[in-house]
């Protein structure tokens, strides 16, 4: 997943739990960059039309944003889902996170021909635990076993 | 969240290669299961088929060697197999077992193409040795490519042989 994405799942996600416009730092902090990248790439997503940033108010993803970051976020679901069912990773948010920039959109195609993944994918991603909610109830079903 | 290609651990590459090797037992998976159960395909098509999935195999034989070197275990093929058995059931998009192999050898192109790009730009001293790793690499990547000149090469000749179904 390239950069530019990688900012529009950010911006998408802390907007879903900012219910509004996200703030620069919390983008920055979403990612681990600093403030000053972050306001970098945020000025190169609005100049290609994928946010609209007001200074004191925080970024607000366009519709044409909003359609890119959330196929971001289901290549990061195929990809924790992916770690989860079939490679038995613990760890596997940590490691999504680790390797959702090596893995590409075809790639992640490639992957999702091989797990489960819910067709509402991804309105089921719980925005502040990270993970989706099908996997997280799957797994924690799996744990009882 | 580190943003940018970068590889950090001997743990992060042996994922990565774990992930080659799924790819290309899906890869072989799929190039079989359609070699032996496609009914509208040529012996052209079908000899493609069969040679790309015994790539496969060996390419998920080089990754395993590497993976092994790195303490790691892979996932086995009857298990891979098994899953792409179970969702191929259910794959409704499906158009063509040319257009299928393309999609594989293109996938596998970009991902080795992709983690050699983050291994050269690591300076992180893995436990086996770089230049055998970047070699093997190179080799499977320079199959893929050699994979989708071959595919489309089949595809371009006669758009119309490729729509095999199952």
């Amino acid at each position: 997943m390239n950069t530019a994405d990688q900012y529009l799942k950010a911006i998408y996600l802390v907007q879903q739990i900012e219910d509004g416009p996200a703030s620069t730092g919390a983008v920055a902090e979403q990612l681990d960059v600093s403030p000053a990248s972050a306001n970098e790439m945020i000025g190169k997503l609005e100049s290609r039309g994928m946010c609209n940033h007001e200074k004191y108010n925080g970024v607000d993803l366009t519709d044409e944003g909003i359609g890119r970051a959330r196929e971001a976020l289901q290549q990061y679901c195929i990809i924790e889902r992916f770690l989860l069912e079939v490679l038995d990773v613990e760890a596997f948010r940590a490691e999504a996170t680790q390797l959702e920039p090596v893995i590409d959109e075809t790639v992640a195609e490639r992957l999702d021909t091989i797990i489960n993944r819910a067709p509402q994918c991804p309105d089921c991603f719980a925005h502040e635990e990270d993970v989706c909610s099908l996997l997280a109830h799957e797994h924690d079903l799996a744990d009882a076993d | 969240m580190s943003v940018g290609i970068s590889l950090a651990s001997d743990h992060q590459l042996a994922r990565l290669l774990q992930i080659g090797v799924v790819l290309e037992e899906v890869a072989e998976a799929r190039a079989a299961k359609h070699a032996s159960e496609s009914s509208d395909i040529d012996a052209e098509v079908r000899e493609l088929l069969e040679s790309a999935a015994e790539e496969s195999a060996a390419h998920s034989d080089r990754l395993g060697t590497l993976v092994d070197e790195l303490d790691a275990e892979i996932v086995g093929f009857d298990e891979v197999e098994r899953l792409v058995e179970q969702q191929y059931e259910a794959d409704e998009t499906f158009d063509g077992v040319l257009y299928d192999q393309l999609c594989n050898e293109e996938t596998a192109y970009k991902f080795y193409d992709d983690l050699l790009t983050a291994i050269e730009s690591s300076e992180v001293q893995f436990s086996i040795d770089r230049d055998r790793l970047l070699g093997v690499l190179r080799d499977v990547r320079a199959d893929e490519e050699e994979g989708v000149a071959a595919v489309t090469e089949l595809m371009d000749r006669d758009p119309n042989r490729n729509r095999g179904r199952l």
